[in-house]
C-alpha cells in the first residue's frame, strides 16, 4: 500500500502491449501459459534468471516441465508449511511467474505436520540420499545417451524378424521421442527432489544471521555458507590442466590470442605423440566436464562446451600465456577455506551466549550439509543432463530433415514437442506407408514466421514485475533465488517512477569497489566479444562463464540474490557484483564508464 | 579512602584502569588505551591528591566541605550562595608551589613532545570524574572541557576552573539530595595535547541503530570533535563490517559547521565549512578502515564494546595521523541484552520446521 493507501502497481499484464510485427507469437505456447484477466490482480516478476531471452517454441517446455517438478514437491510431496508452487505465464516470449503462498494458519498446521516428517526423512539421510540421487541421475544421463533415433532405412534391420522383435522402427520414432521427454521430466523431478529443503537450510540460517547480526550483509553470511569444492568449477580447472599440459607436452606454441578450435585439433594431429597425447587428454576431460551449457540449460542454442568447443578455447590461450609467465592458475582454496573457517569463527565468538552459538553450529552445520547438493546438481541436471537432451532432440530434428520436412535439424526447436510428435507421425506415416510427409509445407513456413518473432521480441525491454506491488513479500525462496524482497521491489517501482538518472540499485553480491568500461551482453552466445579488463552487464551471469570471470574487473546482472551463482561465483573470483538489479542491460549502453560497488550494491554510469 | 596512587600529577602511560579513584575515568581510560598501545595525544592527569593538596592549603579546618554538609536539598539559596563562595575562592587561590611547579614541568614536557607533531603548543584541560557510573558522572559540572589553553598560568587557571565546577550548584543540590558525604569528593584533571584535526568524530564498535556487534559505525566531521559531540553538525556516517572489513553503509551528510581553533591564539571558534567542503566525504577508504582497525583493537583489550572519540591530525602523515580521545564502554545495547536470538534444539533440522511454520495456528 502507498502512504495514500491506494494499493501500488506495476504494468498490468492486461496492459501489455504486442510488439508490432509479432502478432501470432501466441501460437509458440501451450493455452495455459496465457495471462487471464484475473491475473492483473496477482503479483508477477519476470524470470529473467532463468529465461531472459524470448523463449523458441520447444525451450517453454524448460519452464513447464521443472514447474511441474518444484510444485509437486513443495506442494505434494513435502507439503511445504507456507507455500505451494510456482505458476508461470507467458507474454511477448517471456516467462513471468507468481509463487503461491499459504497464509491460513490452520492450513499451515495441518500442513506443517506433513512437512515434519516426510522433510525430516531427507535431512535425517541427506548425505545417504544424495549418495544415491547421483547414481540414478548418472543412470537417467546413460538411458538418455542410449537412446536411438532410428535411421528409418529402405529395409528394416533383419532382428525385428530373426530375434521376432515384431516391432518397426518407425514405432521407435515415437516411443524414442517420448522417452527422450520422459527423461527429461524424470531430471527435473530429481532436481526438485532435495533443491527445496536446501533452500530451507539456507533460509534459516539467514534469518538467524540478520536477527543476530541486523546490519550484517547478505554476501557475508552467503561465505559462511559456501563450500569450497564445487563441481561447477572443475570445468574451468580443467581449462587450467589442458593449459599446463600443453606446456609439459611442448604444443603450447598453438594456443596464441587468435586460435581456433578447430586449427589446434588439426595442428595437434600433426604434432606427432606430444599432439596426440594432449588430444588424448583433451578428451579425458570432455567427458563429462564439456558437458557445461554456455548458458544455465534453458535455451536449445546455449551449446555445451562439447558442441561449440570456442568457448573453452577462448580462455586457453590466456591460461598458458598466465603459465608461461610463472603464474600459478591454482584457486587458492586452502586460502579460501581459512578466510571463511575464520569468518565463521569471529561470527560465533560474537554471539552473546553458549546456547546461541550451539543454535548457530546447527544451523550452520546443516547448511554445510546441504551445500554440495544445492550447488553440484547443477552440473548433473542443467549442465551435463540438459546439454545432451537438447543434443538429442537435435537428432530428431536431423531426422526430420533427412525426409525433408524442416530445412535444418535446430528448426525442431520452433516447435512446441506435441508439434514435433506430429511432425514425426507424418515422417512415421510416410515411412510406412511408402510415401512423402506433408510436413515441409505444413511447418516450414511457420518455422521462419517464429524465427522472425523471436527476433522481433529480442527488442522487447520487459517490465521486471507486474501487477500490484505487495504490501509485504517475505517468502524467503524469491529472496534466496530472484533477490526479491519488498526493497528490491521498492526501488525497481521507484526507477521506473523517478529514477536517479545514473545510479542503478541492486544487491551487493561481491565486495569491492572498480571503475570500468561496460560490455553488455544480452546472449550468452556473445561471451566472445568480452575484452580484457571490461565490466560485464548481462541479465544473468551463469556460472559456466567461469573463463570468462577471470578476464573481467566486475559483474552486473539483471537477475539474481545472494546465492545466485553469479554471486558465488564473483565472490570465488574476488570481483565486484551487484546482481538483481532489474534493469542493467535496459539502462547501460556498452562502452559507457561505471562504477560497480560490491560493497552497497550500486552501479553508476559515469559518462 | 585508601589512594593507591598518591603522585600529585601522573602522566598517561603510568596509569591504567584501576586507577580510576585517583585520576578519574577519563583519565584513566586515556592511560589504559596509551597501554593498549592505542596512539593517543600525551598528557597526564592532575590527580585526586592534587586536589586534596590544594583544598587543604586553602581550607586547613575544613570549613568548606563542613558548611556544604550543612546545607540541604531544598535550601536553594543556600546551595547558590555557599556554591558561588567556594568557586569564588578556588578560581582565585594560588596553587601550592610543588603543584604549581609539576604542572608546569609536565606542560614544558609537553612541548618537547608536541614538537614531534609539529603543532604549537595548546591543551585541553578536562574534568575526570571519579564516580563508577555513568549517570552519577552525569551530573552537572563533571563534564566541564576547556580547548586550545595556551601558557602555563592559563592551564592552572583552567585545572581551578575544572575543581571549581565541582561546587556548581546543581553539583551540591545533587550531593545534597542523596546526602553524599564531602569527605573524599574529588575529581582528576587531564591536561592533554591538542590535535589540530583536519577530522574527527565518534566511532562504536557496536551499532547504536540495532545493536549489531558484527559492525562498526563511524560519525565523522570537519575539524575538531566538539562539533559532533556537541550536536552542531550532522556526520557523515559509516557502517563497516568488523570481521570482513567491508563497508556496509556510508551516508555523506551536508556538514555546515566546524570548530577550529581561534587562530587569533587560544580557545576555539565555530564556523561555517567552505562551500566545497560541505558535501565532500571527510574519510578516504584507508582512514576508515585505520579507524575501523583501531577501534577493533581497543575493544579486544577492554573485552567489551566501545563508543569511541576520535582525531585525524591535519599535518601529519598517514600511519600516525590517528588519535583516540576517549573510549568508554558502550551502555544502551548492553542493557537491552536479554532473550537469545535461538536456542539449540533437538536435530538441527528442527530450526527449519520453525522457520517455515511461522504464521501457523491451530486448527
Amino acid at each position: 500500500m502507498g502512504a495514500d493507501g491506494k494499493t501500488r502497481s506495476f504494468t498490468l499484464p492486461s496492459q501489455i502491449a504486442d510488439v508490432p510485427g509479432t502478432e501470432g507469437w501466441e501460437s509458440m505456447y501451450p493455452y495455459y501459459t496465457r495471462f487471464q484477466p484475473e491475473d492483473d490482480q496477482r503479483f508477477w516478476f519476470y524470470n529473467a534468471m532463468h529465461f531472459p531471452e524470448p523463449m523458441p517454441a520447444f525451450d517453454a517446455l524448460t519452464a513447464e516441465v521443472p514447474y511441474e517438478g518444484l510444485g509437486a514437491f513443495t506442494t505434494r510431496i513435502f507439503a511445504f508449511p507456507t507455500t505451494m508452487g510456482i505458476e508461470h505465464r507467458i507474454v511477448n516470449g517471456r516467462i513471468y511467474i507468481t509463487a503461491n503462498p499459504v497464509t491460513d494458519p490452520a492450513e499451515i498446521q495441518r500442513r506443517l505436520a506433513i512437512f515434519q516428517e516426510r522433510a525430516g526423512f531427507y535431512y535425517e539421510n541427506w548425505d545417504r540420499l544424495f549418495r544415491e540421487w547421483k547414481v540414478r541421475l548418472e543412470s537417467l544421463i546413460r538411458e538418455l545417451e542410449s537412446i536411438k533415433v532410428p535411421s528409418l532405412p529402405e529395409f528394416d534391420d533383419s532382428e525385428v524378424v530373426m530375434k521376432a522383435k515384431g516391432l518397426g522402427q518407425n514405432h521407435f520414432v515415437r516411443e524414442n521421442f517420448h522417452r527422450v521427454i520422459e527423461l527429461f521430466s524424470k531430471m527435473w523431478h530429481h532436481h526438485f527432489e532435495m533443491l527445496m529443503l536446501g533452500y530451507g537450510a539456507y533460509m534459516v540460517f539467514f534469518d538467524f544471521c540478520k536477527r543476530a547480526f541486523p546490519e550484517t550483509a547478505d554476501q557475508t553470511v552467503a561465505r559462511m555458507v559456501a563450500g569450497i569444492e564445487v563441481l561447477m568449477f572443475r570445468p574451468d580447472d580443467e581449462l587450467k590442466r589442458l593449459a599446463k599440459l600443453a606446456i609439459e607436452y611442448g604444443v603450447d606454441d598453438l594456443f596464441n590470442s587468435d586460435c581456433e578450435a578447430k586449427k589446434v585439433l588439426d595442428e595437434m594431429r600433426v604434432r606427432g605423440e606430444a599432439g596426440r597425447r594432449w588430444l588424448a587428454e583433451l578428451d579425458k576431460s570432455r567427458e563429462p566436464w564439456f558437458n557445461m551449457s554456455t548458458g544455465d540449460g534453458f535455451y536449445h542454442h546455449h551449446l555445451s562446451w562439447n558442441e561449440d568447443l570456442s568457448v573453452p578455447f577462448a580462455a586457453l590461450p590466456r591460461y598458458v600465456e598466465q603459465l608461461q609467465r610463472g603464474e600459478s592458475l591454482e584457486r587458492p582454496t586452502e586460502r579460501l577455506k581459512e578466510e571463511r573457517e575464520r569468518i565463521i569463527a569471529e561470527y560465533r565468538e560474537l554471539l552473546r551466549s553458549e546456547q546461541e552459538r550451539q543454535a548457530f553450529d546447527q544451523m550452520l552445520g546443516l547448511c554445510h550439509l546441504v551445500f554440495p547438493f544445492v550447488e553440484n546438481h547443477k552440473f548433473y541436471c542443467e549442465h551435463w543432463f540438459t546439454s545432451l537432451f537438447f543434443k538429442k532432440v537435435r537428432e530428431f530434428g536431423a531426422l526430420l530433415v533427412a525426409y525433408g520436412v524442416l530445412a535444418e535439424a535446430s528448426d525442431v526447436f520452433h516447435l512446441q514437442y506435441v508439434e514435433i510428435e506430429s511432425a514425426l507421425a507424418d515422417v512415421s506415416l510416410a515411412w510406412a506407408g511408402g510415401g512423402k510427409p506433408l510436413g515441409a509445407a505444413h511447418w516450414r513456413p511457420i518455422i521462419e514466421e517464429r524465427k522472425r518473432i523471436i527476433e522481433k521480441l529480442k527488442e522487447w525491454s520487459p517490465p521486471p514485475a507486474l501487477g500490484p506491488i505487495p504490501s509485504q513479500i517475505n517468502d524467503p525462496a524469491l529472496q534466496m533465488l530472484w533477490g526479491i524482497t519488498s526493497e528490491t521491489l521498492e526501488s525497481w517501482s521507484s526507477t521506473a517512477e523517478a529514477g536517479h538518472e545514473n545510479e542503478i540499485v541492486g544487491f551487493a553480491a561481491s565486495p569491492g569497489v572498480v571503475e570500468g568500461v561496460a560490455r553488455v551482453l544480452r546472449n550468452v552466445n556473445d561471451i566472445g566479444q568480452i575484452r580484457e579488463g571490461e565490466i560485464l552487464v548481462c541479465p544473468v551471469t551463469a556460472p559456466s562463464w567461469g573463463p570468462v570471470f577471470g578476464k573481467i574487473k566486475a559483474a552486473v546482472s539483471d537477475i539474481g540474490g545472494t546465492m545466485s551463482h553469479a554471486a558465488i561465483v564473483a565472490r570465488e573470483y574476488g570481483l565486484p557484483a551487484v546482481v538483481g538489479t532489474g534493469q542493467a542491460t535496459q539502462r547501460i549502453k556498452t562502452g559507457q564508464r561505471l562504477r560497480v560497488d560490491g560493497n552497497r550494491g550500486i552501479v553508476w554510469i559515469l559518462d | 579512602m585508601t589512594l593507591t596512587n598518591p603522585n600529585l600529577l601522573s602522566r598517561f602511560a603510568e596509569i591504567g584502569i584501576n586507577d580510576r579513584l585517583t585520576v578519574g575515568g577519563k583519565g584513566a581510560s586515556l592511560g589504559e588505551l596509551v597501554r593498549a598501545g592505542i596512539r593517543v595525544p600525551p598528557g597526564c592527569v592532575v590527580t585526586t591528591a592534587a586536589f586534596e593538596r590544594f583544598l587543604s592549603a586553602i581550607d586547613p579546618a575544613g570549613s568548606i566541605r563542613r558548611e556544604i554538609e550543612q546545607l540541604t536539598a531544598d535550601d536553594l539559596a543556600g546551595c547558590i550562595r555557599v556554591g558561588a563562595e567556594v568557586r569564588a575562592r578556588l578560581e582565585s587561590a594560588t596553587l601550592p608551589e610543588d603543584l604549581q611547579e609539576k604542572i608546569g614541568a609536565h606542560y614544558e614536557e609537553l612541548q618537547v613532545a608536541a614538537s614531534d607533531f609539529g603543532c604549537g603548543e595548546p591543551v585541553a584541560i578536562r574534568s575526570s570524574a571519579t564516580s563508577e557510573d555513568s549517570a552519577d558522572a552525569s551530573f552537572a559540572g563533571l563534564q566541564d572541557t576547556y580547548l586550545w589553553v595556551r601558557g602555563v598560568d592559563s592551564v592552572i587557571e583552567h585545572v581551578r576552573k575544572c575543581w571549581a565546577s565541582l561546587y556548581a550548584v546543581e553539583s551540591v543540590i545533587y550531593r545534597r539530595r542523596l546526602k553524599l558525604p564531602e569527605q573524599g569528593l574529588a575529581m582528576g584533571v587531564v591536561i592533554q595535547r591538542m590535535i589540530d584535526s583536519r577530522c574527527s568524530g565518534v566511532m562504536f564498535t557496536r551499532s547504536p541503530n540495532s545493536g549489531d556487534r558484527s559492525v562498526v559505525v563511524v560519525e565523522a566531521s570537519w575539524g575538531l570533535g566538539s562539533a559532533v559531540v556537541s550536536g552542531e553538525v550532522t556526520p557523515d556516517k559509516y557502517v563497516v563490517g568488523k570481521i570482513t572489513g567491508e563497508i556496509i553503509g556510508r551516508t555523506v551528510s551536508t556538514k555546515l559547521r566546524l570548530h577550529r581553533p581561534n587562530p587569533a591564539g587560544a580557545g576555539v571558534i565555530d564556523e561555517q565549512v567552505p562551500a566545497e567542503q560541505q558535501n565532500a566525504p571527510c574519510l578516504d577508504e584507508d582512514e576508515l578502515h585505520a579507524l575501523v582497525d583501531t577501534a577493533k583493537l581497543v575493544e579486544r583489550h577492554y573485552g567489551c564494546p566501545q563508543d569511541i572519540e576520535w582525531a585525524i591530525a591535519r599535518d601529519l602523515p598517514p600511519g600516525e595521523n590517528i588519535f583516540l580521545l576517549q573510549s568508554r564502554p558502550e551502555t544502551v545495547w548492553a542493557s537491552k541484552d536479554t532473550a537469545p536470538v535461538a536456542a539449540p534444539r533437538g536435530k538441527p533440522f528442527d530450526h527449519v520446521f520453525s522457520l517455515l511454520s511461522r504464521g501457523a495456528g491451530k486448527k
